[in-house]
């Protein structure tokens, strides 16, 4: 084998469920985990006589994730029925689109194992519906669930263009940062809202120069990133051993073959070629019409996608001086992103944005069981909260309380920052008169710790630091730390030049 | 005329998942050749420059916005089924083959 030169091929075909409220033809709603077949309508019931009405959000969101993978869209875009014959699918077919998907030719940057950029091609993706979903286990006859069917989906098919296991994981998780970021879909995995089949195969170069190709697996339905990455490890190996025992075994012998992953034994299994699978007799679906996009339309779908989340996080830690943790915050979705950007160019310090973004503002979402882009809050807000703590006007604490009031109030009725600031008490004293008054009090309350702190080398920086301590408590929490700490140092270094 | 023979028929029919007999067969095999004929009159249309649609009525972009309508609910959507085990749609067995 060490002689042989091996290169997997490896195409990925992705279903993201669109984040749209209802299904993608009639208006039952979507809802994870109701009442099996309670979410059905005549419509998605596939019931003689109903008519389908195409979702308009769902549309767009197939052109928007068209755009991010960098593919043409469509001017004019159609649907069509690929027949088949199934309980999960009572209409015996599938709405789908077939000669014209509403996006073809496109690309998509991942960040290579190898450390370079890479750029995967994506053959198309089109919108179609999903199927309902059937239950047999430990039965002897089967349920069907119809909740499921007519959930919008966009598959897209990229180039084998993937030639190692990683990259592919790599290219599935860059696709749900994506469509995340786009808020296209919540791509969430335990809901079976993203996934995967890969196309694995492998070119095998003998030393005397003989290629040779083993067939191709299509391993289906695949649920998590971590099954896409052992399937095709597992491929690899397989079909390389396979070709190794018999040279017949190729793709011009053998073609394509399904095959299933058994995630408990990690190892693919064969699956029993489907019979005609190719013969799903597509046609027009006639009960929907074509869906047109001009220039224009298409131009100010473009503008709303906007830089993608791969060049953001490269210059938000060029530019922003950002972690990698820092991006899967700012970066989680595009209007996050959008009001970092509006908070920074209106002279808010990066990295005191940052810290609050990470800080304040994502611990508040998360204490409300919400996100940055749903707090309601504006980037003046999140600018001028940076810039009360960079003055030193509050305490970095204090942005907590302020913002958390802010949330509770409702941007609508939030008077200036500053001003929030005063009314809760939280404006830090500078005042050097007001400070110093303090600090006489706390000295004259005080006299062990000053002698500690000027005479007991040992004990001095306690000393310093309980007499900060002090401060605060006499101050209320009002005085500024830091200066207060320099006039208490000043002050100190004063009585040790008065006593030598 | 166009002629279906009893392998297209068989293989139509299993797509359809029919179960036909061999005289049914012979006889759909003739009755859809003759539908094939009638439809092929269409052939003699000259469509010479003319752009090929999906559609017959020029209409375009119908859409409806996403917001929710109330579902049948799950005793209606089950009425008209042949079997039942509530709430569920019940069937012959079937194997797991996936294919959206
Ligand atoms: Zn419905």
């Amino acid at each position: 084998m060490s002689d042989l030169k091996i290169r997997p091929i490896i195409g990925l075909e992705v279903h993201v469920q669109l984040a749209t409220r209802t299904k993608l033809f009639c208006p039952c709603e979507l809802e994870f985990a109701a009442e099996p077949n309670s979410r059905t309508c005549p419509v998605c019931l596939g019931l003689p006589g109903a008519l389908p009405v195409m979702n308009r959000q769902a549309f767009e969101y197939a052109v928007l994730g068209g755009l991010a993978l960098g593919c043409d869209i469509a001017p004019l875009t159609k649907w069509d029925r690929k027949s088949y014959y199934y309980p999960d699918m009572p209409k015996n077919y599938q709405t789908s689109q077939y000669d014209l998907p509403v996006a073809f030719d496109g690309s998509f940057e991942i960040l290579a194992s190898d450390g370079t950029t890479k750029k995967i091609g994506i053959i198309r993706a089109h919108l179609e519906e999903d199927a309902g979903k059937n239950m047999h286990e430990g039965l002897d006859h089967t349920r069907v669930d119809l909740n499921r069917a007519g959930t919008p989906l966009l598959e897209i098919v990229t180039q084998p263009d993937i030639d190692n296991a990683d990259d592919a994981y790599t290219f599935c998780v860059e696709l749900q940062r994506l469509v995340r970021f786009l808020g296209i879909s919540d791509a969430d995995m335990q809901k079976g809202q993203m996934r995967f089949e890969p196309n694995v195969n492998v070119s095998i170069t003998t030393p005397d120069g003989t290629e040779y190709r083993t067939p191709i697996s299509e391993v289906k339905n695949l649920n998590s990133f971590r099954s896409v990455r052992g399937a095709i490890e597992y491929e690899i190996q397989r079909q390389v051993h396979a070709w190794e025992d018999d040279h017949g075994y190729t793709l011009a012998n053998k073609g394509k073959q399904n095959y299933g992953w058994n995630d408990a034994r990690e190892v693919t299994e064969f699956q029993r070629g489907k019979e005609e699978s190719h013969d799903y007799r597509y046609f027009p679906e006639p009960d929907l019409v074509p869906a047109m996009l001009d220039d224009s339309a298409i131009e100010s779908f473009r503008a709303r996608v906007g830089e993608l989340p791969l060049a953001r996080e490269r210059r938000y830690i060029e530019c922003y001086g950002m972690t990698q943790k820092d991006c899967e915050i700012i970066l989680a979705d595009l209007p996050t992103a959008e009001l970092y950007e509006a908070a920074a160019n209106s002279g808010a310090d990066p990295k005191t944005l940052t810290k609050q973004f990470v800080g304040v503002w994502n611990q508040l979402a998360s204490t409300h069981n919400t996100t940055i882009s749903r707090l309601g809050i504006n980037s003046e807000v999140v600018a001028d909260l940076a810039k009360l703590v960079d003055a030193g006007t509050i305490s970095a604490s204090a942005a907590s309380q302020i913002a958390e009031h802010i949330y509770k109030t409702g941007i609508a009725q939030t008077a200036g920052v500053a001003d929030i600031a005063a009314k809760l008490g939280l404006i830090q004293e500078r005042d050097e008169g007001r400070l110093e008054a303090w600090i006489d009090e706390v000295f004259a309350a005080n006299a062990q710790a000053i002698e500690d702190a000027l005479q007991n080398p040992k004990k001095a920086k306690a000393a310093a630091g309980f007499l900060r301590g002090q401060l605060m408590k006499v101050s209320q929490g009002k005085a500024d730390p830091k200066l207060a700490g320099d006039l208490i140092e000043k002050k100190l270094n004063a009585l040790k030049d008065g006593a030598d | 005329m166009t002629q279906i023979d009893e392998q297209q028929v068989r293989h139509i029919a299993h797509l359809s998942r029919l179960d036909l007999s061999d005289e049914e067969i012979a006889q759909y095999g003739r009755q859809l050749g003759e539908v094939l004929a009638y439809v092929e009159q269409l052939n003699e249309v000259d469509t010479e420059g003319v752009e090929p649609t999906a559609h017959a009525m020029p209409v375009s972009n119908v859409f409806r916005e996403d917001v929710p309508a109330e579902s049948l609910g799950v005793e209606k959507a089950l009425q008209n089924a042949p079997d039942k085990a509530t709430p569920y749609f019940k069937v012959p067995k079937v194997l797991d083959q996936q294919s959206a």
